[in-house]
Parts: C-alpha cells; sequence; structure tokens
C-alpha cells in the first residue's frame, strides 16, 4: 500500500541521521520517482528523486534555469525576492546562449591542467593550516581551522581578493545561504557585498595584479555590475561547498573508521573516496531547480509548460537503480557518474579545484593528526539544516 | 573505437581530460575539450567509455563500428 495517500506531497527536509537524506525521499523514489509537490507559492509542481529522471532534467534544454521561472520548494523569508530575471553576470540563472557566454569566459581557468598547477600551492596552505592547529593544540574546531579557511584562501588567491577581506564576502555569503535570513537582512549584505566589489574593482583598475579577476576586469567584456555578480558566485561557490565537504567529510571518516583505516591502507584511493564521499553526503540537498518551456513527458509522468522542478540528488545519488548497496559509504566502489556537481550546462564550473582541494586536503589531515577523533559526542555536532549547503557548521576534534 | 568531440556542445567541466588524459585535454584559450586521439589504443577505450558517459553536456561522442 502506498505511503503516500495524498499528492502532491511537499519537500521533505527532515532526517533522522545527519548522515542520511530524509526519510520519505527514499519512499518518495521507490513509489514516484518523479512526483507532484506543492511549492510555497501555491502551485503544484514536481520533486525528482530517481537518477535516471534526475539526470534527464539536468540535461534537457527544455528544463530552464533562468531565475524568473523558478520557486524554491522551501518558504523563506527571501523566497519572493527571486521573481524577476537574473541580473547580469548571474549565469546560474540564466539558459543558453546568455549562459554560455558568460560561462566560456572562465572555464579556462578552471580546467585540469590549471588546477594541477596549483596543486604545491594548495599544499603549502594546507600544511601551514596544519602547523597552526597542532601549534594551538587540542581540542579545537575543524571547521574554523581547517576546513573554511583552506577553500577560502584558495578561492581568493585565485581570485585575487585579499583574504584579510574575507570577514566581508563570509558574512554576506552565510545570511544568502541561511533559509531563516530575512529581506533586510539580504538587502544589506546585498549593499555589502556591490560595496566591497566597487572598490575592488577600482583598486585592480588602477593597479592590476596577476589573478582572474583582474583578468576579467581589463579584458573589458564585462561592467561592473556583471564583475561584481561574477565575484561574487565565484567567492562564494568557492569556499562554501569545498569547505562543507571537508569539514562533513571527516565527520563521515571518524564515524566510518573502517573506511578511514582504508583510506590509510591505501592512500591511493583518495580520487574515488572524494567522488565516494561527495555522492555520499550530496552536501547540496535543496536543488538544482529548473522549470519547463514546454510540456515534457518523464518517466511517465506529465510535466506542464510552466512547472517547476526540484531535483534532489541525496536521493538521486542513492538510487539503487544506479549503483548496489547505495545507503553505505565504500570508498572502495566506484563511485563516478555521481550528480554532487550537477550535470548538464551547469555542472559546477569549480568542481577540478574543489576535486584538487579535496584531494590533497584529506589525507594530509589524516597524516598530520593520527589520532583524529571527534571532541564532542557524535550526537552534538551541529548540522546545517537550515542551510542551502547542508554539513557541520562546527567540527571539535582532539587527536 | 572511433571518438567524436563537440566543441560547440562543449561546457569546459574538464571530466573527459580527467578521466581520459591521453585521449582529451582542454583548449587553453576556452577550457573547451581538444581531442588528442580519435582512435585510441583498446587499453584506453574503457576510460574513453567512461568520459562519454561522465561528460555534461554530451560533447563526446563514441561512434561504435557498425555491423556484427
Amino acid at each position: 500500500m502506498s505511503e503516500f495517500r495524498t499528492w502532491p506531497i511537499t519537500f521533505p527536509v527532515d532526517r533522522s541521521d545527519p548522515f542520511d537524506p530524509p526519510e520519505r525521499l527514499r519512499s518518495l523514489r521507490r513509489e514516484r520517482p518523479v512526483a507532484p509537490m506543492a511549492y510555497p507559492d501555491g502551485r503544484v509542481g514536481w520533486l525528482v528523486t530517481g537518477y535516471s529522471a534526475a539526470r534527464s532534467v539536468l540535461t534537457d534544454p527544455r528544463f530552464s534555469s533562468r531565475r524568473e521561472l523558478l520557486c524554491p520548494p522551501i518558504d523563506y523569508p527571501a523566497a519572493h525576492e527571486a521573481r524577476h530575471p537574473a541580473d547580469p553576470g548571474q549565469f546560474v540563472r540564466m539558459d543558453p546562449p546568455e549562459h554560455t557566454h558568460y560561462r566560456k569566459l572562465l572555464t579556462a581557468q578552471f580546467t585540469v591542467r590549471r588546477m594541477k598547477q596549483l596543486e604545491p600551492r594548495i599544499q603549502e596552505i594546507t600544511g601551514e593550516r596544519l602547523a597552526a592547529m597542532a601549534k594551538a593544540g587540542p581540542p579545537q574546531d575543524l571547521v574554523r581551522e581547517f576546513a573554511l579557511p583552506i577553500p577560502s584562501l584558495v578561492i581568493c588567491e585565485l581570485l585575487g581578493v585579499p583574504y584579510a577581506d574575507r570577514e566581508e564576502f563570509q558574512h554576506a555569503t552565510a545570511v544568502f545561504l541561511n533559509r531563516e535570513s530575512s529581506v533586510e537582512e539580504i538587502r544589506a549584505a546585498l549593499d555589502g557585498v556591490t560595496g566591497f566589489f566597487a572598490g575592488l574593482i577600482a583598486r585592480k583598475r588602477a593597479e592590476p595584479t596577476d589573478d582572474l579577476f583582474t583578468g576579467l576586469i581589463t579584458d573589458g567584456e564585462l561592467n561592473d555590475e556583471e564583475l561584481t555578480n561574477i565575484g561574487f558566485i565565484l567567492l562564494a561557490a568557492g569556499h562554501e561547498t569545498t569547505a562543507n565537504m571537508l569539514g562533513f567529510g571527516t565527520f563521515a571518516l571518524l564515524r566510518h573508521p573502517a573506511q578511514l583505516a582504508a583510506l590509510r591502507a591505501d592512500p591511493s584511493l583518495i580520487d574515488n573516496a572524494v567522488e565516494e564521499l561527495m555522492r555520499y553526503l550530496s552536501i547540496v540537498h535543496v536543488g538544482p531547480i529548473r522549470a519547463a518551456l514546454e510540456d515534457v513527458e518523464l518517466e511517465g509522468e506529465l510535466i506542464r509548460a510552466g512547472d517547476v522542478v526540484t531535483v534532489s540528488l541525496p536521493a538521486a545519488n542513492r538510487d539503487p537503480g544506479h549503483l548496489p548497496d547505495p545507503e553505505r559509504l565504500d570508498i572502495t566502489r566506484p563511485a563516478g557518474g555521481h550528480l554532487s556537481f550537477g550535470h548538464g550546462v551547469h555542472q559546477c564550473l569549480g568542481q577540478q579545484l574543489a576535486r584538487a582541494e579535496m584531494r590533497l586536503a584529506f589525507p594530509m589531515l589524516f597524516d598530520r593528526f593520527p589520532g583524529l577523533r571527534l571532541a564532542v559526542p557524535a550526537e552534538e555536532v551541529p548540522m546545517r539544516d537550515t542551510m542551502s549547503i547542508y554539513g557541520v557548521h562546527a567540527l571539535p576534534v582532539g587527536w | 573505437m572511433r571518438i567524436q568531440t563537440d566543441t560547440e556542445r562543449c561546457v569546459g567541466a574538464g571530466m573527459c581530460a580527467l578521466t581520459a588524459p591521453e585521449v582529451f585535454d582542454q583548449s587553453e584559450e576556452d577550457g573547451t575539450v581538444v581531442l588528442l586521439d580519435a582512435e585510441p589504443p583498446p587499453e584506453r577505450h574503457a576510460a574513453a567509455r567512461q568520459a562519454e558517459r561522465l561528460c555534461p553536456s554530451g560533447a563526446v561522442s563514441i561512434l561504435r563500428p557498425a555491423g556484427p
């Protein structure tokens, strides 16, 4: 008998275990992997929980990323602010050809080869953070001392943003990514970011330096509004995502000691371990969100033009139709093909940077502190339930 | 095996260069796919197929020979 007596459902958010997606997602995937879902604005759209349907939505150009067509599946104070077209430069909320125009200005900066060239510097930054932790002594908050500063330092350096200014944009990012932020808080944060980038753009014009942001400014293709929006996307995406993978990933490995032991015994497993951690943890837990531009039939359901479709990455990444025994963290399984960086033309621009950071930082952490352990009971680790990017707010560790 | 790539579709995600670096590279100019070996030897077929599967924009196609 069906667990769901009435359709549409609402977006499931309650987790019974911090490492597992909400249980209702699993039932939905089994019963109706493309399911009618009520959106906070009163419309009925869809929730996609199956792997193959998720891949279809993310690659099919009939599903649009245009901001004015979308609606988030969870209500929050600022949700109704976004019902107008993306501002210039906000390419993540655009379709081709506008999206393509902006993305192509950036792709050369994030190639596999470029990220390889960054590795020595990432190693140096990681080493410095580990040395600082060792010097201060246990216990320490791994998020504050390791998971957040490493990707922050790397993206600041790559873009050419002074790390000393990080408070200004890290605060704004935290406000933007918190569903509980009020409209006033969001507006104030936006003003702060705009002011910050106005100053930075003026300084770079006066004194060009050798970095990505200076390159974009001096190329002359983008106006100040576009530069501000692109700069903020890169900064926010560059530290929040990897930071949460490093913090939550460490928590996962500490809670799965056999997996950690396997990684220690065979360091060559790290590349695959990173993919499996990304699949298993699926930190982007709300969306991606798309809207149908025309009627589309998807796995037996008729999605009407204009319908909003939310893809659940945690559900899709644990689809038993995609891989066997999906609820288990297993760093030795071939984990490629997960959707944690998205799929289709919007697939994460910075994914090779994120991989390089994780592939270096996890092993260096566990090498430096062989006795790394939680300094609080696991149930007391604060989880980022109300943030757009899931993970841990803090991870107290000892060694 | 014969491989085709489409730089118009390519979004520069780099999955091909990561998965099969002997077969694919990325352009210095705009990060899009550069095909290094359109007819790779058998030992690279598995990696090339995986690159086709992982490409987010469908820019990598492997043409299978017709017939038995």
